[in-house]
């Protein structure tokens, strides 16, 4: 028993050293500096405690506009995502063959490697006026949607896709088809089965994919200032702060409003396995 | 932010922000002292007496485009002969907004920079830049007269760098659209309901200054005289300006492709934009046109600052000298779009006409425009009964535009 | 199988569409770097070689495209540790602030970059006192990364029980012999997973990598990001996009290959 313990210590040590210590010091350190003050014209640092950056965070009015948008924005493209990933990952995981498998998850996990950048600009190419996207909706008589909110939203469900089929597909890989076929013995028609056994299932593994969705979404800065028009989202006020205003105690502030709400998101989800999923 | 906020306490109080900063502060004694044709004294930093040995290194921070190295494109390759020349290895950063180049140099990583004067004021206050010994750079005697010893680069006649290149920000619109062509910034003010949606301007707080400019041309009696100084109400009206503004914006932009792009394919017809992008748009057939609107413009004059941490500043001076002589010169302003500093690179550039594009040695030309300047609560228009809206304050009334 | 045949179809169907849809921007940045239009406007007026020539002679794309493979494969390397640790530290205990340890590991995947970038940055150089270096890259990167490997790990270790290295340490062998014997090769085609899908996040990160990237280096993302400040390098960024595209093809198909457990290996 002693020995079991020594070695779990022995084993867990570097890794909590890293994380426990470091990473968590690190937020640690950041929240502290959200209490400090920053001198607007030379850009120092005060060390003056005051909570005078929560102060304008929670008053004025703009922050808390943006951060209901930047929780909508990330809430739809969860679930778009969601909707999206669901019928793929059971197409692979319980229709396709093994060898079309093997090639579907390499069709998935290729988009990774485009750059990202060069991902969101390829959608402000398609966006733009007399692009792609007005070359195939006009003769439907549609426009693009152009630039703003919907493209940002739609552009960021394209960016984080994968990162949802691929836990998706894993949870679902390991539904027995002994279950499926339990079902159908039971008299179950197939949707039922989907919607009564399989959703069930993927469930946890849903709520992972989505904790990198949404997370992901609410921390862009960079996709929206490309496709998003006059938009602003959380992330570019916290990047404002940093490189516009230099003023990283009140950027500082900015971040405890993500990092409380994926906090309670996963003490949320825990329940469900979905860390497990991740 | 807490300086705001404090400030406004502090104006309310009639008492001197150097009270509330001495009072609040442990680390920052620096900044907004009164005194200083600036309205501050910057922090007594030391001058280079002479050129020593070469240090065999220098760390530049530059705009996109002012140190190329040659590893984006062969053919733009100022760096190499810089280090051939004086065997400084040139470890080259790229900084993108002039407020990232202020964090960037506060980190004493950096010997040199690119600095425009919405960022050298603040270098010069925190006393990260050095003030320079004009002595020591050879090039400095070709650098054309009416750059020297400016608000943006100066303080009391001590110059705290070497000019490097200046432009104007203009109108540009797609002249199969807009008709008649536009003379004056209403375009994008008051008449721009009429390009609804197809309207675009600069993503940056500095860009409140245009909308300063513009009221101080239209509204007279708000007192304006300077776009960089404005109080709380002449502030509140640009942001009103620029509120009613952003109902007809299509995008604001912040680097040249989306510029360009959005010119090219017609999702803006009309906005503020540099002379280059307009020219790279007009490349690729668009029928982009600019023109320097009545009310003058705002506009851009660097500075190479040599950092007060500067372990390599030999080198420092070395490049400073070599990137404003006139051969280097002529190279920057084609491919960045700007007109020189130093006259003589005029001779030297491939289009002949740069120069003449540019109004590079058109002084009446220069003074028009309102050279980029940090706002500071010390108003730099020299009224002394207000406070005026800092960098600050410009900061959040922009998030607070853009919604 | 027990779907019927039209929902087997219709699943079919609505793979198809997605992965058209996924393609269809990919499709197009390849298209675009021989667009002679270097704004990308549709369609090309004409096609041409010049910006693959001009990508070729860029000598900055090409460190840069090493510095994020050397980045990567060390940030990977310490995640692999890290994450291997964790997870077999974690190995039928049931001590508690277990739940914790997991919070921990999965807290720098799940926040966001935005946030992870600037307290590290913060950390690095306002107490730790170091300069920015590739070096603060691979720690941070690292972070993120650790969660994957101990994902993929904890789940094979949960899947095979402890019977084996059981039997192994009652036939005599040592821990090391054990974990060298046993352990390890029951583990291969998971670490291989986990060390795939750690060296991708790694590989394409910008923003964390923004805010612990000191001056001089450039991973790939990084000089992407800053080519497209520069006039005329936009259609260069849009080759080297379209290489990555075409070259990813090679160590994901690699790795389907070489891992039998087709489960594991995309996680």
């Amino acid at each position: 028993m002693t020995q079991t313990r020594t070695r779990t210590a022995l084993l867990l040590t570097p890794p909590l050293l890293w994380l426990g210590v470091a990473y968590l010091g690190a937020l640690a350190a950041l929240l502290i500096t959200s209490l400090w003050t920053q001198d607007d014209f030379t850009g120092q640092i005060q060390r003056h405690w005051t909570l005078d950056n929560f102060r304008d965070l929670l008053t004025i009015d703009v922050y808390r506009t943006i951060t209901v948008r930047t929780l909508a924005i990330a809430a739809f493209v969860t679930v778009i995502d969601a909707v999206l990933a669901f019928p793929i990952a059971l197409y692979m995981a319980k229709v396709a063959s093994p060898r079309l498998q093997r090639l579907l998850v390499i069709a998935v996990l290729m988009p990774l490697w485009a750059s990202y950048l060069v991902k969101a600009y390829a959608w402000r190419g398609m966006l733009s006026q007399g692009g792609l996207l007005d070359w195939v909706l006009g003769p439907l008589g549609l426009h693009s949607p152009g630039y703003g909110l919907f493209a940002t939203t739609m552009t960021l469900a394209y960016l984080w896709l994968p990162y949802m089929i691929l836990p998706v597909y894993a949870g679902l890989q390991r539904l027995p088809d002994s279950m499926l076929e339990a079902s159908a013995d039971l008299g179950a028609h197939a949707w039922t089965t989907v919607v009564r056994v399989v959703l069930p299932t993927a469930f946890p593994a849903l709520v992972a994919g989505s904790i990198f969705t949404f997370s992901l979404s609410m921390g862009d800065f960079i996709a929206v200032s490309i496709v998003g028009g006059t938009s602003q989202l959380l992330g570019n006020v916290v990047y404002n702060n940093i490189g516009a205003a230099n003023n990283l105690p009140f950027a500082a502030a900015v971040t405890t409003v993500p990092i409380a709400v994926m906090l309670i998101y996963l003490a949320v989800v825990r329940r469900t396995g979905a860390l497990d999923n991740l | 932010m807490m300086n705001r906020s404090s400030g406004r306490l502090a104006a309310l109080a009639g008492v001197a922000l150097l009270a509330v900063l001495s009072g609040c502060g442990t680390s920052s004694d620096t900044s907004s002292s009164g005194g200083g044709s600036n309205g501050f004294t910057p922090p007594d930093v030391p001058m280079k007496e002479s050129i020593g040995d070469m240090e065999g290194e220098v760390n530049i921070l530059a705009w996109a485009g002012y140190a190329e190295d040659g590893s984006n494109s062969p053919k733009y390759d100022w760096v190499t002969p810089f280090e051939k020349q004086t065997g400084c290895q040139a470890n080259v950063k790229v900084f993108n907004t002039s407020d990232e180049a202020v964090k960037l140099m506060q980190t004493n990583q950096y010997d040199v920079a690119s600095a425009s004067g919405d960022a050298s004021l603040r270098l010069i206050a925190s006393g990260d830049a050095a003030p320079v010994n004009t002595d020591l750079v050879k090039s400095y005697a070709d650098i054309v007269p009416f750059l020297k010893d400016r608000a943006w680069n100066s303080v009391d006649g001590q110059m705290y760098g070497i000019p490097h290149g200046w432009g104007a920000n203009l109108l540009s619109y797609n002249s199969d659209v807009v008709k008649p062509a536009p003379t004056s910034w209403s375009a994008v003010f008051d008449d721009a309901s009429k390009y609804k949606g197809k309207v675009t301007a600069y993503d940056s707080p500095i860009y409140i200054a245009d909308a300063g400019l513009y009221l101080m041309k239209h509204q007279p009696d708000l007192g304006i005289t300077n776009p960089y100084a404005l109080d709380q109400d002449q502030l509140a009206a640009a942001v009103d300006l620029l509120k009613a503004q952003r109902k007809n914006i299509s995008e604001y932009w912040a680097n040249y492709l989306q510029n360009v792009q959005a010119l090219t394919t017609g999702d803006t017809v009309i906005g503020t934009t540099w002379q280059i992008n307009a020219s790279l748009a007009a490349g690729e057939g668009a029928p982009i046109k600019t023109v320097f609107p009545e009310e003058t413009s705002t506009g851009w004059s660097d500075t190479w600052m040599v950092s007060a941490a500067s372990k390599h500043s030999n080198c420092a001076y070395a490049w400073m000298d070599y990137i404003t002589s006139p051969g280097p010169q002529a190279e920057v302003a084609e491919y960045f779009g700007e007109a020189p500093a130093n006259a003589k690179a005029c001779d030297l550039t491939v289009n002949k006409k740069h120069c003449e594009e540019y109004h590079a040695t058109d002084q009446a030309f220069s003074d028009k425009i309102w050279y980029w300047t940090t706002p500071i609560s010390q108003c730099l228009d020299g009224r002394t009964d207000v406070k005026c809206t800092d960098y600050g304050d410009w900061t959040q009334a922009w998030t607070e535009i853009k919604g | 199988m027990t779907m019927s045949r039209g929902m087997r179809a219709a699943l079919m169907a609505f793979t198809a569409l997605v992965l058209l849809v996924i393609y269809t921007p990919l499709v197009l940045v390849v298209l675009n770097s021989f667009n002679v239009d270097r704004t990308f406007t549709w369609p090309p007026p004409d096609l041409t070689l010049k910006w693959w020539d001009a990508a070729w002679h860029s000598s900055g794309a090409r460190s840069a495209l090493w510095t994020s493979v050397e980045v990567a494969l060390l940030a990977t390397a310490v995640a692999l540790v890290l994450g291997t640790l964790a997870s077999l530290g974690l190995q039928r205990t049931r001590f508690f602030g277990r739940n914790l340890v997991s919070l921990v590991i999965i807290l720098p995947i799940a926040l966001p970059g935005i946030v992870t970038g600037i307290a590290l940055s913060n950390a690095f150089t306002t107490i730790l006192g170091v300069g920015l270096s590739l070096v603060t890259v691979v720690v941070a990167h690292a972070t993120f990364c650790i969660v994957t490997v101990f994902n993929n790990v904890q789940a094979r270790l949960q899947r095979l029980g402890g019977n084996f290295e059981q039997a192994s340490m009652d036939l005599g062998a040592g821990p090391f012999t054990t974990f060298r014997l046993v352990t390890f090769p029951m583990l291969r085609s998971a670490l291989l997973a986990g060390a795939l899908l750690s060296f991708g996040l790694s590989f394409d990160e910008i923003v964390v990598t923004t805010f612990t990237i000191s001056a001089t280096d450039q991973t790939l993302p990084i000089w992407i990001f800053q080519n497209l400040f520069r006039p005329n390098q936009g259609p260069v960024v849009n080759v080297v996009a379209a290489v990555l595209v075409l070259l990813s093809a090679v160590p994901i198909y690699l790795a389907q290959r070489l891992s039998s457990g087709a489960g594991e290996t995309v996680r």
